[in-house]
């Protein structure tokens, strides 16, 4: 069967994408930001995973105003880099895995969350930016994709508790896959920034670090952190950090720091990365 | 520093309740249905920037091309200069307005200080000392309320 074997949060800055491409990822200013995804790089090369769900959000690139689905899954082949204003990121095209999206879509939909399905759509740097992140600049990218996007910029968007529990419904629905696959679920975007307005530039480096310690072990406290906590003190983009809890919520009951990384400032915005494995409680034989 | 957890299952059960603390965050316009409705034109406006072919229309006479637009008159000066929290008011997102800046060729991060009272430069080692505190940013009514305090304390001196 197939089974979720680790979950990974990151910011999904463009900039980072930028400074891959132009090859500025060791400069002063980007540096340290990269320095603490070598681990993860070095780790992902170990684990080999066969397929990626990748929770993100789209910025106005595959969606507009026309269409605003709050979870949407995609079950394509294959999806390219989408133009967002400068020409489209040269980075490869990412192969999806239609066989466990659609088997995800329709076990998530039996299990009562209404998902929408996508067949083609253009993939912004909000899923592009996290695959460089972890896994460099290859020829094509090591492992297959599940696109997964949440709507977290038209309000109301998804409760943190909706999106655990949408992460607990993944993993039923991953562990009902035939084939032996090794999956992982990434959540990214966040950590605390703010792209609008008088109060654009807020950064909260203790809060974020608080959020980040929640992910790990038993507790399930963050499902409850309501939106007006995240709009207050991260900014009004650090609601993109639901999206994390998606991620957790598919690691079952506890898990596993394996690896944490935290830097500010890029461009607007708290990079935050974290490397988690569920623990399985042992099974006392009977 | 401790993190609101909130409760379980204290899901929002009054809308009216839960959009009104929005207008309580200090210089934020949160993206409602509201604005999204009121917005409308303009945000698919800036997403139609992302077509090579209409960035040029644009830019070659960038009235004409607003004029082909339902968009009001306010809301078209507003975007003639460039003035973003206006289009916020108005209903722009930032994510779609990010596509008016992209093609006038300003990186993110400059666009965005122009909404706020400091320069680019400014903004800009602002964000390399740590970014801006959330101490005083949290809520309109707190702010006053400590203002209110604070000139107690004055009148007691």
């Amino acid at each position: 069967m197939a089974r979720i074997t680790a979950g990974v949060g990151s910011s999904h800055v463009p900039l980072l994408g930028v400074a891959v491409d132009q090859g500025k990822s060791n400069d002063d200013y980007f540096g340290p930001i990269f320095a603490g995804y070598e681990w993860t790089r070095q780790w992902e090369k170990e684990q080999k995973p066969d397929v990626i769900i990748l929770v993100y959000n789209d910025h106005a690139s595959a969606f507009d105003m026309k269409i605003v689905p709050t979870f949407a899954i995609g079950c394509g082949e294959s999806y390219k880099p989408a133009d967002e204003g400068w020409g489209p990121r040269q980075v490869p095209d990412v192969e999806g895995h239609p066989d466990l999206a659609w088997h995800i879509a329709q076990s998530l939909i039996l299990d009562e969350f209404d998902m929408t399905i996508i067949n083609e759509m253009d993939v912004d740097h909000g899923l592009t930016v996290p695959l460089s992140m972890m896994f460099g600049q290859p020829e094509q990218w090591p492992a297959k994709v599940i696109p997964l996007a949440v709507n977290v910029v038209t309000y109301p968007v998804p409760s943190g508790n909706r999106c655990w529990a949408l992460g607990e419904a993944i993993k039923r629905a991953v562990e009902s896959f035939p084939e032996d696959l090794n999956v992982q679920i990434w959540g990214t975007g966040g950590m605390s920034h703010q792209l609008q307005g008088k109060r654009a530039g807020l950064l909260n480096r203790a809060w974020d670090n608080k959020f980040l310690d929640l992910l790990i072990g038993e507790t399930d406290e963050a499902r409850w952190i309501p939106h007006i906590e995240y709009l207050r003190e991260t900014g009004s983009e650090g609601i993109e950090m639901v999206m994390w809890l998606i991620m957790r919520g598919a690691l079952g009951d506890k898990t596993r720091m394996l690896h944490r990384h935290y830097h500010i400032p890029c461009s607007n915005t708290a990079i935050g990365h974290i490397v988690l494995e569920p623990v399985e409680e042992e099974t006392v034989p009977a | 520093m401790t993190i609101d957890k909130g409760k379980p299952d204290a899901r929002p059960r009054d809308i009216h309740e839960y959009l009104a603390e929005f207008d309580d965050i200090p210089g934020t316009r949160v993206y409602t249905a509201a604005r999204a409705r009121k917005g409308y034109h303009i945000n698919q406006f800036a997403m139609s920037l992302m077509k090579a072919e209409n960035r040029e229309r644009f830019k070659a006479n960038e009235r004409a091309y607003l004029d082909e637009w339902k968009i009001s008159e306010e809301a078209k000066q507003a975007l003639l200069a460039r003035d973003y929290n206006t289009l916020l008011d108005m209903g722009g997102n930032i994510y779609f307005l990010s596509k008016l800046f992209s093609s006038d060729g300003l990186p993110f991060a400059e666009a965005v200080s122009t909404m706020t009272d400091l320069t680019w430069p400014e903004y800009r080692q602002m964000m390399l000392d740590g970014g801006r505190s959330p101490e005083g940013n949290r809520s309109i009514k707190e702010n006053l309320a400590a203002a209110a305090r604070a000139q107690e304390t004055g009148k007691d001196n």
